[in-house]
């Protein structure tokens, strides 16, 4: 197997059966990221030593545990994530240096699957961003093209998978950060319903929208990976009981009857015309293979990105006041003898934020503030059930919900560092399944003339992520762009 | 909704949130978060007057479960990261009374 064709299905069955070693698998990951990622830095942290003693740890036991799902499987974790003992920095400089006491449920899960943890991915810090420009760490490279961004906040997430240094990545999504970098790398990226994936261990930046999904090569990868991952927590009160369906049933999936609805005016303008021929050649696909595809209407669509940027900076707000400088992370050193807590609050803050996590504080304190509370906050979070109203709407009629995953490829690096509200409007197409809490999925979707790669996305009825899955293989298995790879060279 | 935000505004919501913000800090924020502020003001047109709020789309009420006493982490595990360490098992800070 070519690590060009690595994926964690084909893994997996080559080590249960003897044909690799998970050892071998992992030491080719690991030389592979040697040679590739000074150019990408798709990763802050490589766990070269404690993966390899644990590949070999799941050699030693291929035959006990031969039927775990990711046997020998390397995973790479975005830097967000609780890893016990090893770097997690959230791509700021407050938690430099940081190492977890305790692994977050995802990876003990992951672990317990049999899955070998190869390193940490960069990120937008504390996933606030579109682009991984905003890591404390140095920006993350598209590997399609090397002037671009990979996306964000999961940049590294993706150009990990897409660079094939990792088969899959974990990571995690509040306003698009695992299909939006999916879309702009060429991989699958699932952000699964909220409440289905336990966000134990995860630093929390919006409760009430973070989710974690994973990215991958493939579609039926994508399946096998949520299925570890899916599932109750006593240790995150908001996971819900839902059963995780049995993904292997799923696939391969097949569309005949399946009805698909697209928001038409929601595409009427400010999107790029090579995404919008993209888009209607996937739809073409898929009405080809049986879906129906219809208009459907979401009136308040257009107030998502408002929304989401009063309500995700008022989370933020509150969820990042525990960087303090007192139980982990930076301290900022005091010279004034007569400086006291306050001071060392202020201070520690001040140095270890970067721009863009002191702007949303700002926006989100601002927002909760007296006076302005019911006029930003209170009215956002109205309008936000709006906008899932005219989804329940949509989904008495249709199966799934179809739009562009962003509407232009990657942009250059540095092109919107300098504008925050034009690198928020690219958001427009991710941020109501945040809102709404609804199961969300970028596609692959062929590539422009310069060769960027462009994500279709798929929306699904609550805890249905089984008709993403299966539209989406279909779409994937027919697709003309299906074997096309980024000129990554070792 | 206000538009119109100033330094003093941006000063005082720095307090709030626990940010020393320099003067290049403050007239950046200013200007970035009026013009942040201002596109949010298209919100004004949606009329909510009957409308309840989403504070969260997960289930209306959670799960419980029984309070019963279990292990929790380790206390020196709890204080391994602490940027500085007391005696006894507690994290120092600067002094808060005099």
């Amino acid at each position: 197997m070519a690590p060009g064709a690595w994926t964690a299905t084909g893994i997996r069955a080559a080590v249960a059966a003897g044909d690799l070693s998970a050892r071998e698998v992992c030491a080719r990951c690991l030389d592979r990221i040697a040679a590739v990622d000074g150019r990408l830095h798709a990763f802050t942290t490589v766990l070269e030593d404690a993966a390899l003693a644990r590949a070999e740890e799941v050699d030693a036991h291929r035959g006990a545990w031969r039927d775990r799902p990711l046997l020998g499987v390397p995973v790479a974790v975005k830097d967000i994530i609780c890893t016990r003992g090893a770097p997690t920095t959230a791509g700021s400089r407050i938690l430099a240096g940081y190492r977890p006491p305790y692994d977050a449920t995802v990876v003990t899960r992951l672990l317990d699957a049999g899955a070998v943890i190869v390193g940490k991915t960069n990120c937008d810090e504390f996933a606030m961003g579109s682009s991984t420009e905003h890591s404390a760490y140095g920006p993350t490279r598209n590997p399609w093209a090397p002037d671009r961004i990979p996306g964000g906040s999961s940049g590294g997430a993706a150009a990990a998978v897409a660079a094939a240094l990792a088969p899959v990545s974990i990571a995690t999504d509040t306003g698009g950060s695992i299909r939006q970098p999916a879309a702009f790398c060429g991989v699958v990226g699932l952000k699964p319903t909220y409440g289905r994936v336990s966000r134990y261990g995860l630093l929390a930046f919006a409760s009430s929208l973070d989710q974690i999904g994973p990215l991958t090569r493939t579609v039926e990868d994508a399946a096998a990976v949520l299925q570890v991952l899916a599932g109750p927590d006593p240790r995150d009160a908001t996971t819900a009981e839902e059963p995780a369906p049995a993904m292997a049933d799923l696939l391969p999936g097949n569309v005949g009857g399946t009805r698909i609805g697209v928001p038409r005016a929601a595409l009427a303008a400010g999107v790029d015309a090579e995404v919008l021929d993209a888009f209607n050649a996937a739809l073409a696909l898929l009405a080809e293979r049986g879906a129906e595809v219809c208009d459907v209407d979401l009136p308040h669509m257009q107030y998502a990105v408002p929304v989401y940027y009063l309500v995700a900076p008022a989370e933020a707000s509150s969820n990042l006041a525990r960087y303090d400088g007192v139980r982990y992370g930076h301290r900022a050193a005091l010279h004034d003898a007569a400086a006291g807590v306050p001071e060392m609050y202020a201070r520690t803050r001040s140095e270890g934020f970067g721009a863009e996590v002191k702007r949303r504080i700002m926006l989100g304190t601002y927002a909760l503030s007296a006076g302005y509370y019911d006029a930003y906050y209170v009215h956002a979070q109205r309008v936000r059930s709006l906008i899932r109203s005219d989804y329940d709407a949509a989904f008495a009629g249709v199966d799934a919900i179809a739009m562009p995953t962003t509407p232009t490829p990657a942009f250059r690096i540095g092109e919107r560092i300098d504008d925050p509200l034009a690198m928020y409007l690219g958001d427009v197409f991710t941020v109501s399944s945040n809102l709404t809490g609804l199961p969300a999925i970028s596609l692959p979707a062929g590539l422009t003339r310069a060769r960027l790669p462009l994500g279709f996305q798929l929306i699904g009825r609550p805890f249905d992520e089984a008709t993403l899955l299966r539209i989406g293989d279909v779409l994937e298995r027919d697709a003309p762009w299906r074997d096309e790879r980024p000129p990554v060279s070792a | 909704m206000p538009t119109v935000l100033t330094a003093a505004d941006v000063e005082r919501i720095a307090a709030l949130a626990h940010l020393d913000l320099s003067d290049a800090e403050v007239r950046l924020f200013t200007t970035q978060l009026a013009q942040i502020l201002e596109y949010a003001q298209r919100l004004k047109e949606v009329d909510t007057s009957a409308v309840s709020a989403t504070w969260h789309p997960g289930a209306a009420a959670p799960g419980l479960r029984p309070d019963t006493v279990r292990p929790s982490l380790p206390l020196e595990d709890a204080l391994a990261g602490a940027p500085e360490r007391g005696p006894e098992g507690l994290f120092r800070v600067p002094k808060v009374i005099e």
